[in-house]
């Protein structure tokens, strides 16, 4: 491999993924409008675009440019204006070790897991440095909901990323969805495989998902945003362009830990009785059509339910999500070695 | 001292020094997302643990008390809806009868029970505004919509007879104002109640059963809702008195008072009903009151529109209104809790005073020692449950 193909070949992946996901962002903020509305009982955006309403993200998108980009007078304006970026650019950088086919995936790291967990992670140190930069009481105090959330649900999450790294066998995550495909039995003359959702790995699901709700900070773990509350939380300074990203890194992190979720539990970009070569093609829709299911999933809990409380949350993660999780860990060794 | 004291007094000063970190400050409202309003509180907090709330309030003093001092006695329903514009119809009811009382004049007997029709539908339609706004201040976003679909029904009802659906000012004295609708040939009947009213309301109400049924399965039972309101927010009943609350607030804490029982100036002792109390007085006590109290306010409307008599709208009146030298004390039970206006009059058009007792000022004293010691999820949980209207308490 030339070095000018190398950054040719990065660079073409880069705008894939990042046109990719934009797209993606935008079709989910329509869904949670659209779907979020239906739940309701009223019709939701209709207008912009013609049909359905279609580009009513489009439409907010361009008004939230030509808001005021309004930096508090107190507020520590560099560390204020780097925020939204780290944000953003944390959540961008989780889709690097995704796969969406056998081949087709950025960087396909030995270490995919850990390299996923701690670059998603960074996500909540640009919430903090929003919070603290803004010279707020309110955008503190939702800061710091943020990083106490941080160390309750994270040590759940790796948990039961732990018990699937351990039944897999491998950190890389093309080598997860592999183990995935490896038939358990044959019947006649099929061979039938299982993700790991239906290998025992059920429980590790529910921790799975509800901690990365609390990652994403939505209802019902919503605290550190609050809006009756904290009034916005660490979003309360935060106006125009600077406003959006944070708006936009939420939406990208919902596909994010969506993907991850369907790549650990739900067998990636694979599925049943689809040949392996035809999975460069196939496998992205595979995976996006998982994805759907997911983030459907959150938008629906976000419109059911309300907020809990800060202690709460913690009450959740300490008292049953850790305990569970190394459970979790146990039943996964127990099953590599007996199976 | 050896080396080993040494150690041990220096370990031991290391465990009793504790990080002191003073109290911040935290101004919230008067424009806050759940002040209803603009109250403001200046809360002293430790981390999110309250430890002194004060309550700011007159930011929507309108003086009220003052202006009906200059105002013939017609005219100040007009102001009086505007106090708790939530249940704007029910402000107007203690006030005429107060009147009333002073000029010795009877109200009609059908103006009477279209006065309680109309008020039950006023807490009806209060009771689903908290219906809304409570489950929305603690993030469930969704029965809003339920609970406001189904107030607007009341709503219309409201306005096709009074003309207004939160400020009828439908009051007169000796009766109540010639309805708006009407659909019969002669002059009197086209004063009366719409055409349809009866059959309109009846539908309504099964919609507002329906509504109660859904919040049920939204709300009540939902566990989230529980973990927030459950043991949150708790008023005994020896303090719930000593504060002077009343309303849903106080049933809610175990007292079985209710004014529609113990002093009905409407004609509540002909229907049957009963008073919603729990027991605990949390939060959660205080919410399932008022949904029971929904249905207790629909079961007595279903009951009136078959028992209401026939007959005027309106007693003889003089043309103009002196008031006889005198005063009066007349409470009534709003949608909210007891609401008084004591009238003093010098003789003539106009009142010497008008003061007011107002429910939700009196309910919001309760504040300071109800969020001692509270988190801040839970200030939002404790005040969105006393279920106040800025308009009430400032007046």
């Amino acid at each position: 491999m030339t070095s000018g193909f190398f950054w040719l070949d990065t660079a073409i992946k880069v705008a894939v993924i990042l046109g990719a996901m934009l797209t993606g962002a935008l079709v989910v903020i329509f869904a949670e409008l659209k779907i979020g509305a239906h739940m309701q009982n009223r019709p939701g955006p209709y207008y912009a675009g013609g049909r359905f309403g279609w580009a009513q993200p489009l439409a907010d998108g361009a008004k939230f440019i030509q808001k005021e980009d309004l930096i508090p007078s107190a507020a520590d304006s560099a560390v204020f204006k780097l925020a939204p970026y780290i944000v953003v650019a944390a959540t961008i950088a989780t889709f690097v070790v995704i796969p969406f086919g056998p081949d087709l995936v950025v960087r396909d790291l030995d270490l995919g897991v850990f390299y996923l967990l701690a670059i998603s992670s960074l996500t909540t140190l640009g919430v903090l440095m929003a919070g603290w930069s803004s010279a707020n009481k309110y955008s503190l105090m939702g800061g710091l909901r943020a990083a106490a959330q941080l160390i309750a649900y994270e040590l759940p999450l790796v948990l039961a990323v732990v018990a699937v790294v351990v039944q897999a066998g491998t950190m890389s995550l093309n080598g997860i969805v592999a183990a995935q495909a490896e038939p358990i039995f044959t019947l006649g003359s099929t061979e039938v495989a299982v993700p790991f959702l239906l290998k025992g790995q059920i429980l590790g699901f529910i921790i799975f998902t509800v901690a990365a709700v609390a990652e994403l900070s939505r209802i019902p773990f919503d605290m550190p945003i609050a809006e009756s509350e904290l009034t916005m939380g660490y979003l309360t300074e935060y106006s125009g362009i600077r406003f959006t990203m944070f708006f936009l890194g939420e939406y990208l992190a919902m596909i994010s830990l969506s993907a991850v979720a369907a790549t650990l539990y739900l067998g990636g970009y694979w599925a049943p009785f689809i040949p392996g070569d035809a999975l460069n093609f196939l496998g992205p829709g595979i995976l996006l059509a998982k994805v759907a299911i997911l983030v459907f999933i959150i938008i629906w809990i976000r419109w059911t339910w309300p907020r809990l409380r800060e202690d709460q949350l913690q009450n959740l993660a300490w008292r049953w999500l850790i305990p569970l999780a190394l459970l979790n860990i146990v039943l996964a060794g127990v099953f590599k070695v007996v199976f | 001292m050896t080396m080993d004291e040494r150690l041990m007094h220096r370990s031991e000063v290391a465990v009793s020094v504790e990080l002191q970190t003073p109290d911040m400050t935290l101004n919230i409202g008067p424009q806050h997302p759940s002040t209803h309003g603009v109250l403001r509180l200046v809360a002293r907090v430790d981390g999110e643990k309250i430890q002194e709330v004060e309550p700011v309030i007159g930011y929507m003093h309108r003086g009220y008390e003052k202006l009906a001092e200059v105002r013939t006695y017609a005219q100040i329903t007009a102001l009086v809806n505007r106090i708790d514009w939530v249940a704007g119809f029910a402000n107007e009811i203690a006030y005429i009868r107060a009147v009333e009382t002073l000029v010795g004049i009877e109200p009609t007997e059908r103006a009477q029970w279209i006065r309680l029709i109309l008020s039950e539908m006023a807490r009806i339609s209060s009771h689903l505004v908290f219906m809304s706004s409570y489950p929305l201040e603690l993030g469930a976003t969704t029965p809003l919509f339920y609970a406001l679909r189904e107030r607007e029904r009341v709503l219309d009802l409201l306005e096709s007879v009074t003309g207004g659906r939160f400020h009828p000012n439908f009051n007169r004295v000796g009766g109540v104002k010639s309805a708006a609708g009407g659909g019969a040939e002669t002059k009197k009947v086209s004063q009366d109640l719409p055409v349809g009213f009866f059959s309109q309301t009846r539908d309504a109400m099964v919609k507002v059963l329906a509504v109660c049924d859904q919040i049920d399965e939204l709300v009540t039972g939902n566990e989230l809702i529980k973990a927030r309101t459950v043991d949150v927010g708790v008023i005994p009943a020896d303090k719930a008195v000593s504060y002077g609350i009343s309303g849903p607030n106080l049933r809610a804490s175990g007292v079985a008072f209710d004014l529609r029982k113990h002093e009905a100036i409407l004609p509540y002792d002909q229907v049957d009903f009963e008073i919603a109390v729990s027991e605990h007085g949390d939060c959660y006590d205080r919410y399932v009151v008022r949904l029971e109290e929904i249905r207790q306010s629909s079961r007595i409307i279903l009951q009136a529109i078959d028992k209401i008599p026939s007959g005027p709208l309106q007693a003889k009146v003089p043309r103009i209104l002196k008031v006889p030298r005198g005063q009066a004390y007349v409470r009534n039970e709003n949608p909210k809790g007891e609401f008084g206006y004591y009238v003093i009059s010098e003789g003539g058009r106009m009142p010497y005073r008008l003061k007011i007792r107002s429910t939700s000022f009196s309910n919001l004293s309760i504040l300071p020692w109800l969020l001692k010691g509270a988190l801040i999820p839970d200030l939002v949980a404790i005040m969105g449950s006393l279920d106040f209207v800025l308009g009430d308490v400032d007046r």
